[in-house]
């Protein structure tokens, strides 16, 4: 009676219907996976096989824990839901499968301990199908763009995959209770629900009904599987692999060529990314994970000051680009140049690799290398922004961007700074060409050098030798001249027999971190400062008035992970109020960019500083306190754009100490 | 089409301070940053262009000494195909004529459709293209801010006038141009080109190569002498303009009307 596999459909037994369907089903999915998997196969290679230890940490934390989900809290709890739902179920689905193939996988009793669960898992996510679909339909979030009918259909599918087990299983139990006892369903769950309604329906109606839920399972569990490579479902598949590959090492910028040395960088006939194929297999892996959940775009500052980039936006048509390059049948389609048909050159110039939209995506998709290698593209193409040409030719020639000489890089010191030129010196102050040059930015120069003073010990910089860190000419593409820029300095440095290098510039920090070897432990001038606090070395007179926030560097932050330095100095400070703004930490919002970004003017309706003045005003704030040359010189500049200078005042974390400090 | 670009090496005034020699008869050149003169960037760019467009290939030439092997250097990675260094102790000391001399010579030995130049020098006087032109009894027209081939050997051109208005003329190859800032976008070069182009061989022609007698070119034959080099003293001119802000804009306004900062 409760057989799936020896019942006749349409004079077919179901032994021979459900392994062919089953078949079928497989060999369909396994032929547009391998269709998938050709741009893979063909793209620019990726070194991500190594540290499986640290990748299989990253899987445990933010595939089955789901780490980042909860940052929107609704959605997130509603995805936790389905996915724990989906991993408790899996193994059911290869039940049922398997019922249709031979009559020894039908359960007889209640399933026990783990018939309970999938009950209710069932039960559960098919609720959230639902709310799911009313949230679409109804409150429409303003991250999912234009209401599409995409996801509306997927979430019905899978609401149709539950209710169908949930009438296959009930009117079993049904059909069973007339015959004696049934089998124990959860109670209020979708099968226990059904069983009640089916309760008084007839021997016949209840095995059609059986039978018809088991082909209607059939039908949505495969065509599920096949429809998932085409659009953002396939995140149910590609998302355990984006993951686990995911990228290790915060604030790095993959090299030009994976398995390429620098020095043999010459040698490679084209940089960066112009076709499909010149990105790694794993960004195209990206491409196909990306949910468009729509998280990135709302925290990326470009976008918000209505640049014309959306990190969201980027994965989906680049997604669709794949899938018209490589589609599953016939010829390719679509042969639009990637740079000027795909995506606009403003698109790529306009991010500030802020990190903000990677530090939110809960799938991982990288998208600062990817930028990077676009521009790499560009640049060799010699496609570097206009804007962009004076400041690049005067890093090869002076530098620095400014075209300032080289003589005058030490001019901000005064004379009060000794330059370390071999041995005796312990630290080096590393100072970067805008806390050199800018006249704003070189009284954060000052500050840190009489910081230094006091924490004794002796210390010097670099004056007419040291060069640009390069940091932020790499980020724009220019990986030749930003190897030029390290070596010099990495000999410079080397040659200045310094032990430890301070840096007051979050930018040069990360470079000196992250882009250089072989030169000693950097450190940023607030981990100095914090740590000169809490041993009582600085002491600080109290603030008379306002009420501080303090701005999040995104490179001293979100890719270096200080938050707590800045503030916990900032907190030491007697009689000071410090209000959060709603977005810090690791949601900090972009005051602009740093580095060549001064120097590029996208399209936009709004400046990102003068954004992120308005959320410090709005946090009731009345000083910025940042810990970044180039935050200090958007913000102030932001301030006087937005209208607010008598009401908001920015400051550098090591021009309040300094100011702060007592003897 | 063959395109010959004539470029110059001048020290670049974004990245220098520039100073007086305390004679007083040059600029202070210790620590000077040299470049390509901007202006000729723009040639370049167009010649590239219309070698896209109609076919052949893009020459750059230079008269100077071996550092300003630099400039072609820059110019190959852009894209020319080709860089002649003219070089001789006998052109030190030229002037503007001279130096034309030494390019009509040069133009005499090969064969080339279309000549283009910066629109000036940026440490010069923009007379070397007339001057090319005339030797050669070509055609010139000077600020030249659209080139467009038309069949057989005509070209069409734009030129900037004073006041912004623009004439277009028919010009007959072959012909030299002077090209003004802006006709295009040039493209950009960094370290990566100009290593890639870096063990091109380059030729370099003496004035034995192109015939060219103490007569034509150098000092000997030099009509303009530079006299003296001075900073002009600072005029007292700057106005303050006062009131809101709203008041202020409009008072600018008007002003740059009256001077004719705006049309």
């Amino acid at each position: 009676m409760d057989s799936i596999a020896e019942a006749t459909y349409w004079l077919i037994r179901g032994r021979e219907l459900f392994l062919f369907l089953h078949l079928l089903g497989l060999a369909c999915f396994a032929a547009i996976a391998a269709r998938r998997l050709a741009p893979l196969l063909r793209a620019e290679r990726d070194f991500r096989f190594d540290r499986p230890l640290a990748r299989l940490g990253k899987l445990v934390q933010f595939w089955l824990a789901q780490w980042r989900h909860p940052r929107y809290r609704l959605a997130g709890v509603l995805h936790i839901l389905i996915f724990a739902g989906f991993l408790l179920l899996a193994s059911r689905a290869f039940t049922v499968l398997a019922m249709g193939l031979s009559d020894r996988f039908i359960d007889t009793g209640s399933g026990g301990f783990y018939g309970i669960v999938r009950h209710y898992a069932t039960t559960v996510v098919f609720l959230c199908m639902g709310t799911a679909i009313v949230r679409r339909l109804v409150f429409r979030p303003a991250r999912y763009g234009r209401p599409s009918a995409d996801p509306i259909f997927l979430l019905s599918l899978i609401a149709i995959l539950m209710a169908a087990d949930g009438v296959f299983e009930g009117s079993q139990a049904a059909m069973h209770a007339q015959a004696g006892p049934a089998e124990f369903l959860a109670p209020w769950s979708l099968a226990w629900i059904c069983q009640s309604a089916f309760a008084g329906a007839a021997l016949a109606t209840l095995r059609n009904l059986h039978l018809g839920a088991y082909l209607a399972h059939e039908f949505t569990f495969f065509f599920l599987l096949c429809y998932r490579p085409f659009g953002i479902q396939f995140h149910v598949e590609t998302s355990l692999f984006s993951i686990y590959f995911a990228k290790l090492d915060r604030g790095t910028v993959k090299p030009v060529r994976w398995g390429v040395a620098d020095q043999q960088l010459d040698t490679v006939p084209s940089f960066g990314v112009k076709k499909l194929e010149d990105f790694t297999w794993k960004h195209i892996l990206d491409f196909y994970s990306c949910a468009d959940c729509g998280r990135c775009a709302e925290q990326c500052p470009a976008n918000a000051a209505g640049r014309p980039l959306s990190p969201r936006a980027l994965s989906i048509k680049s997604r669709d680009y794949v899938f018209r390059h490589y589609p599953v049948w016939g010829p390719s389609s679509d042969g639009t140049p990637l740079v000027g048909g795909l995506y606009s050159e403003d698109e790529i110039w306009s991010c500030t690799t802020c990190g903000a939209c990677e530090a939110e995506c809960p799938l991982l998709v990288e998208y600062i290398d990817k930028i990077v290698d676009l521009r790499r593209g560009l640049v060799d193409d010699g496609k570097a922004p206009q804007p962009l040409h004076k400041p690049l030719k005067a890093l090869e020639g002076r530098g620095n961007p400014f075209g300032k000489l080289e003589k005058k890089r030490a001019d901000w010191a005064q004379g009060a700074v000794p330059i370390a030129n071999g041995g005796g010196v312990e630290t080096l102050f590393f100072a970067d060409s805008i806390t050199s040059y800018d006249d704003r930015a070189q009284s954060i120069g000052r500050a840190v050098a009489r910081i230094l003073g006091r924490l004794g010990g002796n210390f010097g910089i670099l004056g007419a030798k040291e060069r640009d860190s390069g940091h932020d000419v790499r980020r724009f593409g220019e990986e030749t001249l930003f190897l030029a820029l390290r070596d010099h300095n990495t000999e410079a440095i080397r040659a200045s027999g310094a032990r430890r290098i301070v840096t007051a510039d979050p930018h040069a920090f990360n470079a000196l971190k992250h882009d250089y070897k072989d030169v000693p432990p950097v450190e940023h001038a607030s981990q100095a400062i914090a740590r000169a606090v809490r041993t009582g070395q600085i002491r600080m007179k109290p603030v008379e008035n306002g009420v501080y926030t303090y701005h999040d560097p995104c490179y001293l932050g979100r890719h270096n992970g200080i938050y707590q330095d800045p503030r916990d100095v900032l907190d030491a400070i007697p009689g000071l109020r410090r209000v959060e703004m709603k977005r810090s930490r690791d949601r900090s919002f972009c005051c602009g960019g740093g580095g060549l970004a001064l120097f590029y003017e996208a399209q936009e309706e709004q400046r990102m500083g003068v954004l992120r003045v308005r959320m410090a005003a709005e946090a009731g704030a009345s000083v910025m306190v940042t810990a970044c040359p180039f935050c200090l010189v958007n913000i102030e500049d932001a301030i006087k754009v937005a209208g607010m200078e008598g009401q908001m005042t920015a400051i550098d974390l090591a021009e309040l100490v300094d100011r702060q400090m007592v003897s | 089409m063959e395109i010959l670009v004539c470029a110059k090496r001048v020290p670049d005034t974004a990245e220098n301070e520039i100073q007086l020699n305390r004679a007083g008869t040059d600029i202070e050149r210790d620590d000077l940053v040299y470049s390509v003169n901007e202006p000729d960037n723009y040639a370049v760019e167009e010649a590239l262009q219309i070698a896209a467009r109609t076919g052949g290939k893009v020459t750059v030439v230079t008269v100077g000494g071996d550092e300003d092997e630099e400039v072609l250097r820059r110019e190959m990675a852009m894209g020319a195909a080709r860089g002649v260094l003219i070089s001789d102790d006998a052109f030190q000391g030229s002037d503007g004529r001279g130096i034309a001399a030494i390019l009509k010579a040069y133009v005499q030995s090969e064969h080339y459709d279309l000549i283009l130049t910066g629109v000036q020098a940026e440490d010069g006087c923009a007379q070397v293209g007339g001057m090319l032109a005339a030797m050669l009894d070509y055609p010139f027209a000077s600020l030249v801010t659209s080139i467009e081939v038309l069949d057989g050997r005509k070209l069409k051109i734009g030129r900037e006038i004073e006041g912004g208005s623009k004439e277009i003329n028919a010009i007959d190859l072959p012909c030299v141009l002077s090209i003004q800032t802006g006709i295009n976008e040039p493209r950009y070069v960094g370290m990566r080109g100009i290593r890639q182009v870096a063990s091109v061989p380059i030729p370099t022609l003496g004035a034995a190569d192109l015939g060219l007698g103490p007569d034509a070119a150098g000092e000997a034959a030099a009509k303009v002498k530079r006299v003296d080099y001075f900073v002009p003293p600072a005029g007292k001119g700057a106005e303050m303009l006062q009131g809101s802000r709203e008041e202020i804009m409009e008072k600018l306004m008007d002003l740059l009307k009256a001077k004719g900062g705006l049309n």
